[in-house]
């Protein structure tokens, strides 16, 4: 088993026994309680938000369970298998729907269940006069019942039915007040941008079906041995695709700032801690695949490289406090791709960032949404400012989550952050440079933003509307941040706690995504921490001297080339629509001579190239039976012609 | 080898039990034409609508309880009732009586029915008015039902080519005249009846004509003596073979509508009254890939190697066609007749695969895709504006909003027909699928063009749902509350969509089991 282990293979599973065996409970309890809600109509307006918060806390109540199991077993006995059904038996295929009980999964299972609770009792008193209440909880538990599937599945094809199923909920949250156009607008873009990645992902699975014979993880698992080198960089880069459509990974980046329209609670649970960084669990989850493939590996950390810089870049720029907060989970999630994209050496601190950040970015989207309840809704931050004395429980909160996400020791980013900093620095050539550098760069520049951002909200002068008279949330609402608040301070120490010889979240996921030996960066140790520091310093330096010092004004000004590129996300709407919508359509139109109807823009450029072929050939349908027999008899000869040439 | 003409008329044997689902299902119907006569018009409808069910039950009984018994070539070796024939005709029986209790809906009053209150009077003359004013409905449309489904029963199991052609007639016949008897825009009914008859038999014609030259090859129109003249090369008539094979195929072809013989799908499909329009796509389908699947792997499967890129050819044209028009259609039952033209391109790849999953796989999807497809025309006919269909994709926004169970439903429908895993959809295709891949490179290239074809109408179906969803609602556009028999209807499609999807081994099962042709 040892040795299985230090090649990196995932531990063989064996058949569930007590609690694990009882795992589907975990996606059956939330997803019970979102059928009830919605097939029990009105009648289920009372009781329903309550019920979907029980059922969503009884879920995690079966997770505490599970992990408690786990941890009386030995690191090596932790995988558990458990088969639910035997799902397509299809001649010499065989398609098996079952569930993976491992430390990965397990760890996902405790933030999914005990942030998405959180969020459930927030949600009591943030939606509390919406009329619609009911609807937005069984929403709520479908999405944790499809993201529990997603990391409970024991094959890619499970996997992509959670993936699927959070897809869909996460639309119906963004679109849940669509009677606002904008909004439904914003739920449409989420969902094209989704359907590349989804496309990649399906792509992908249907490689690994006629590469291995199979998609179950234990399948592809043994096949990668035997698969030959270009198959499995294919399987990798279609893989990413994926992951950088669900986790707003560059180039697929671009969504992520709309879907802010949603109810807040719906972008601390979705656009914060779970479902964007599910493209992370994916590559981390794959990563006997990535492990083979190390050009695919190297395109993941390039791709997190790229945009941990450029979701910090737009995180500058912007003055709506929840469009800044996406920019910076997008920079958040390129750390984590950056530290998967490293291999072995960065799996387990990928996953230990992704539950740090689970916990301070969602509290700060508690906090974003505390704001906005106390301040009729507003958004723009240049007309927040010294609201820290108004709201003392949400400033203390966020300022918790701020410190984290800094990086500032003791908090849990620091814990996190530095050590996805150092494994960057690991390596020979050019790679450890410009990918450390990247981090080591994007730390401060994540100060600077992030800094901005809480400064401009909670210091500085007043410089809010007249109609506005902040006040602190209520408690159901403030409980939930100071528990977060609780693990942005503490969790990271928890995981990695320095006095024990391996970091605990280390040897808890070795099992499943393999030791590594030891390594050292290019920089000593100490030097990287200081340097890291020094450039997180500056950020707030810098951040506190232009917008708590400093009078902020109330309308931006014009600002530099830079600053305007990134409030408009660094022209990435423009690219995409110069580069892949007007080809389409110019294409199209010239094929489609002057079609003055045009192409429904949104369907993008891929979309409108086949509407355009879709319109052309539509013209064969004239409607007059006499050209449909000429076609069937121009078949007819071309078949019976084109066959008779080849005999 | 020509088979020598027997000397005297010999009687041939008959497997009673065998072939007595078609007897009850014949017997239905001559009754239902009596009971036009005889009963009064008040209660016709009624005694109609439990006739005709009650008919088709009998058949699935006789079916599982008897036939399955007798599985034999029978009626001196014209009829074959064997496993694929059992199951088809099963499904097949199964799924009319669905079409029939959708076809029963008249939501409460008489003249919201899909049926035209006379279908010989001109549209918009003087006789249609009264007739209208009479309170008249079409409840021929029940024998008619009745002896289509007959037509379907003897094509699933033809064992000869003259049978086949008989079977295609007797099938067609009844269809073109029901296509013609919907009861609003008539003309467009008339017009979509005309033109699918005259290119019925147009393509009849191919079928016949390649029928003749397989005779005169094989000098037999049996398909067993067929395959036995090709394997043995006993032909005298060598070139007669390849082009007797492709026209016998494009006769079939055509009723599956694969491209380019799918010009009459939507025409047909948009003007046919929905109920039929429901029953067309599913029984149709369904009866014709059984007669495409008896032809090529009992009858000229020997010498495929000559003709089976073609078929390739026209099942990838059949996919790509069916899925990149349905992007531009702006009515929901067009829309819905360009996916089932795709849907016949993804089949062909399974039947392409030429092995025993294959037969298994394809039987599966017929019987999902069938089910589904009822169900979604169903609830199309039940979405109306000012009492009239809407079937214009804009009278469709926001209908979730309004009708979330409505629309919930037929979202789920068009999710199946995507194939999204845990939907029959997804299980179909994979079903058909599998083989293919296993069966050698040109599969593989049709199942990689039949992934993205999906992707394709995948996102058609969604836009739909999207549509339904995320805008505001149109003004007067409602979903009729529907009478029990075609809310069971829509629950036995759901519920076999759901099933098939989720825990589809017993059905999967059960078609593997069943696909051995008797030779």
């Amino acid at each position: 088993m040892h040795s299985l282990i230090t090649e990196g293979d995932a531990m063989t599973a064996g058949a569930a026994s007590g609690m694990a065996s009882l795992a589907w409970l975990l996606v059956a309890l939330p997803l019970l309680g979102a059928a009830v809600l919605l097939l029990g109509g009105r009648r289920t307006d009372k009781v329903g938000p309550a019920l979907a918060t029980g059922l969503s806390w009884a879920s995690f109540g079966v997770g505490v369970l599970v992990i408690v199991q786990l941890l009386g077993q030995d690191a090596a006995q932790r995988a558990h298998h458990l088969t639910l059904w035997n799902w397509v038996p299809a001649g010499s295929f065989q398609l098996d729907l079952g569930m993976l009980v491992d430390p990965l999964s397990v760890a996902f299972v405790m933030l999914i269940t005990f942030v998405g609770s959180l969020i459930h009792v927030y949600s009591l008193g943030y939606m509390e006069h919406d009329p619609d209440k009911r609807r937005f909880f069984a929403y709520l538990n479908l999405f944790v019942a499809a993201m529990l599937l997603l990391v409970l599945a024991d094959s890619y094809l499970l996997l992509f039915v959670g993936w699927e199923g959070v897809g869909l909920a996460s639309y119906l949250l963004i679109g849940f007040w669509n009677h606002n156009p904008a909004y439904a607008t914003a739920a449409n873009k989420a969902f094209f941008v989704n359907r590349v990645g989804d496309l990649g992902l399906s792509i992908a699975i249907m490689t690994m079906f006629v590469t291995f014979g199979g998609v179950d993880y234990a399948t592809v698992n043994e096949g990668v041995g035997g698969a030959n080198q270009a198959t499995l960089t294919a399987i990798g880069l279609l893989l990413l695709v994926g992951a950088c459509g669900k986790s707003a990974q560059f180039p697929l980046q671009s969504w992520l700032g709309d879907a802010m329209a949603g109810p807040t609670p719906v972008s601390a649970l979705i656009h914060a801690a779970t479902m964007v960084t599910a493209g992370v669990y994916l590559v981390v989850r794959s990563h006997v695949i990535f492990d083979a493939a190390p050009d695919a590996a190297l395109a993941v950390a390039i791709v997190g490289a790229i945009t941990l810089l450029f979701g910090a870049v737009v995180g500058c720029a912007k003055d709506d406090i929840k469009k800044a907060l996406a920019a910076s989970t997008m920079s958040q999630i390129g750390y984590m791709m950056l530290a998967a994209g490293l291999g072995p050496v960065g799996y387990a601190f990928a996953i230990f960032h992704l539950l740090t950040h689970g916990f301070f970015k969602a509290g700060m989207f508690l906090g974003a949404g505390s704001v906005m309840h106390g301040m009729n809704d507003q958004v723009n931050m240049r007309r927040f400012g010294s609201l820290s004395g108004a709201m003392k429980v949400t400033w203390a909160t966020f300022g918790l989550g701020w410190l984290a996400i800094l990086g500032v020791p003791p908090f849990s980013g620091f814990w996190s952050k530095d050590k996805i900093i150092e494994a960057a620095f690991v390596g020979e050539g050019w790679k450890p440079w410009v990918l450390g550098g990247a981090a080591l760069v994007g730390a401060g520049v994540t100060a600077f933003y992030m800094s901005r951002l809480f400064f401009m909200t909670f210091h500085g002068e007043k410089r809010w509307t007249d109609d506005v008279h902040p006040h602190e949330s209520p408690k159901i609402m403030t409980v939930p941040m100071m528990v977060l608040a609780g693990g942005s301070a503490f969790l990271g120490l928890l995981l990695a706690w320095p006095f024990a010889e391996t970091a605990p979240i280390v040897s808890w996921l070795s099992p499943v995504v393999g030791e590594h030996g030891e390594e050292h960066p290019v920089l000593a140790v100490p030097v990287l921490m200081t340097l890291t520091l020094v450039f997180v310093a500056v950020g707030i330096f810098l951040a506190w001297r232009r917008y708590w010092s400093e009078e902020v004004p109330e309308v931006a000004p014009r600002g530099s080339v830079l600053t305007r590129a990134a409030r408009v996300d660094l022209y990435q709407d423009a690219v995409n629509e110069g580069l892949f919508m007007r080809p389409g359509v110019h294409l199209t139109r010239s094929l489609v001579f002057a079609d003055a109807k045009g192409i429904d823009g949104a369907a993008g450029g891929l979309a409108a190239l086949v509407g355009g072929l879709s319109s052309r050939l539509r013209r064969l349908q004239t409607g007059y039976a006499r050209s449909y027999a000429l076609t069937m008899l121009t078949g007819v000869v071309a078949v019976l012609g084109a066959l008779w040439v080849i005999q | 080898m020509p088979a020598a003409m027997p000397a005297a008329f010999q009687a041939v044997t008959i497997d009673y039990l065998a072939v007595l689902p078609m007897f009850v299902v014949v017997g239905g119907a001559l009754v239902g034409v009596l009971v036009e006569a005889f009963a009064p018009r008040e209660r016709r409808h009624a005694v109609q609508v439990w006739l005709t069910c009650g008919t088709l039950l009998a058949a699935l009984v006789v079916l599982a309880v008897w036939s399955r018994d007798h599985q034999s070539v029978t009626l001196g070796g014209s009829v074959a009732i064997d496993g694929v024939a059992l199951f088809l005709q099963g499904t097949l029986l199964l799924l009319a009586v669905i079409g029939v209790l959708v076809m029963a809906e008249r939501f409460g009053g008489v003249g919201s029915d899909a049926f035209t209150p006379m279908g010989a009077s001109t549209p918009g003359s003087s006789q249609e008015d009264a007739a209208t004013r009479a309170g008249y409905a079409t409840s021929e449309v029940f024998p008619l039902t009745l002896f289509a489904v007959f037509g379907m029963l003897i094509f699933v199991s033809a064992n000869d080519l003259i049978t086949l052609f008989v079977g295609l007639e007797v099938l067609s016949l009844p269809l073109y005249v029901m296509t013609g008897l919907a009861r609003r825009r008539r003309l467009l009914s008339q017009e979509a009846a005309l033109k699918y008859f005259l290119l019925g038999a147009f393509s009849s014609a191919f079928f016949l004509f390649g029928a003749a030259l397989l005779f005169g090859y094989a000098g037999s129109s049996d398909l067993a003596q067929i395959s036995q003249a090709i394997s043995t090369g006993a032909g005298d008539l060598d070139g007669l073979l390849l082009p007797g094979v492709v026209l016998t195929l494009v006769g079939l072809l055509f009723k599956v509508g694969a491209v380019p013989f799918h010009q009459w799908t939507p025409d047909a499909y948009q003007g046919a009254p929905t109920p039929v329009t429901g029953f067309m796509a599913a029984c149709t389908k369904l009866a014709a890939f059984g007669a495409i699947l008896r032809l090529t792997y009992v009858g000229v499967g020997a010498n495929r190697w000559d003709w089976q890129l073609g078929v390739a050819v026209i099942a990838i044209l059949t996919m790509v066609v069916g899925a990149v028009l349905s992007v531009t259609q702006t009515d929901v039952k067009r829309l819905l007749a360009y996916s089932s033209v795709a849907h016949a391109g993804f089949i062909l790849v399974g039947v392409l695969a030429f092995s025993q999953a294959a037969i298994g796989g394809v039987m599966f999807y017929l019987l999902a895709y069938g089910a589904t497809t009822i169900a979604a025309f169903a609830i199309v006919a039940m979405v109306r504006q000012d009492g009239s269909e809407a079937s214009h994709l804009s009278q469709w926004a926001g209908l979730g909003r309004r009708h979330p169970v409505v629309a919930g439903v037929f979202a789920f429908l068009l999710l199946a027909f995507a194939g999204i895993p845990l939907t029959s959809g997804f299980t179909a295709k994979f079903a058909a699928f599998a083989p293919a891949v296993e069966s050698g490179t040109t599969g593989v290239v049709m199942v990689v063009v039949g992934v993205l074809a999906s992707a394709v109408t995948a996102f058609v179906y969604v836009k739909l749902i999207v549509l339904m969803y995320f805008t505001d609602p149109v003004e007067g556009v409602v979903a009729l509350q529907p009478s029990v028999p075609s809310t069971i209807a829509i629950s036995l499609g759901v519920i076999i969509t759901v099933v098939a999807g989720v825990a589809p081994a017993t059905i999967l099962q059960l078609a593997g089991n069943a696909s051995q042709f008797l030779l």
